[in-house]
């Protein structure tokens, strides 16, 4: 689908904070959220190769490494957040160019670091880094049953578009 | 093995195309194409068309190309169980810009309701 064909909601959503950001996680865990720096790619895509497989989703992130490495070179083409606990990074948000004026979200929080809050605080700041960065319409698309993300999206303000296959899409303007 | 492919004119639709031509040769498999009006492609069903006429120009086998109205999910399923295929082979979906898979709407309702094999070829 092109985003010719997406609608987006006239209002816009946010205010959202800009990175970098610090917070100490609900596991007691100093977590700070920096926007993507040359050279944080190896990081990145070390927690991609320690991503439980059955978090994957739609096929991301991919399986085999030298496929990581390929797909962490296209996201860091777009406008990246990532989540640092020390040196290991506990979880990465992307925004990817969709061609078409549009930005394609996704979000990633590596098993160890889930459930602690820093989803939330993640996201806020990628849509922060966006819209500092002259981004307005944002789309994603989610596994239906995924109700821990469908609720982390709602809560920013994503609207669902199109809930008439397996994925929904939402939408946001920020 | 009777196989009926079904071509709708999206991208994966055309690398199914390629696949399963390459396996029919190979097999020798007995194969039927289906190409169905698919709503979310673009390329009108005369396109598609020309382009498995050239497809077919360059293998050596006997093909039957068939043009499938109505709706392309059941009109395919419809085939398939009337005629006694063993397969239906379907593209394998479209990546977005970040690389997530999103599968056809034909290739949801086929899989959800056929009972016949479902193949869904991928780009690798």
């Amino acid at each position: 689908m092109n985003s010719d064909d997406r609608s987006f909601p006239e209002k816009r959503a946010g205010p959202f904070p800009e990175p970098p950001l610090s917070f100490t996680d609900r596991e007691g865990r100093d977590v700070e959220v920096r926007a993507y720096e040359e050279g944080d790619e190896e990081a990145l895509v070390e927690m991609y190769v320690d991503f439980d497989p059955a978090d994957r989703a739609q096929g991301i992130p991919p399986a085999l490494e030298s496929r990581v490495h390929d797909w962490v070179d296209t996201l860091v083409e777009g406008l990246n957040v990532i989540a640092w606990h020390g040196d290991e990074v506990a979880g990465h948000a992307t925004l990817v160019p969709d061609g078409d004026e549009a930005w394609e979200l996704a979000i990633f929080v590596h098993q160890t670091y889930q459930r602690a809050g820093i989803g939330s605080k993640l996201i806020r700041a990628l849509l922060g880094h966006g819209k500092d960065n002259g981004i307005e319409k944002v789309w994603l698309t989610v596994e239906r049953w995924n109700r821990a993300a469908v609720s982390l999206y709602e809560d920013v303000g994503f609207e669902t578009a199109s809930s008439e296959s397996f994925e929904l899409e939402m939408v946001l303007r920020i | 093995m009777k196989v009926l492919l079904g071509i709708g004119g999206s991208d994966d639709s055309f690398t199914a195309l390629e696949e399963t031509l390459e396996r029919a040769t190979a097999a020798g498999d007995d194969l039927t194409i289906g190409i169905v009006e698919n709503p979310e492609s673009e390329r009108t069903p005369e396109e598609v068309r020309n382009r498995v006429d050239e497809e077919l120009a360059d293998v050596e086998l006997g093909v039957d190309v068939r043009t499938l109205s109505g709706d392309p999910g059941s009109e395919l399923l419809d085939v398939a169980e009337r005629e006694g295929f063993d397969q239906i082979v379907l593209g394998g979906g479209q990546r977005s810009p970040m690389g997530k898979i999103k599968l056809g709407h034909i290739a949801e309702f086929v899989l959800l309701n056929s009972h016949v094999t479902v193949k869904l070829v991928r780009e690798s």
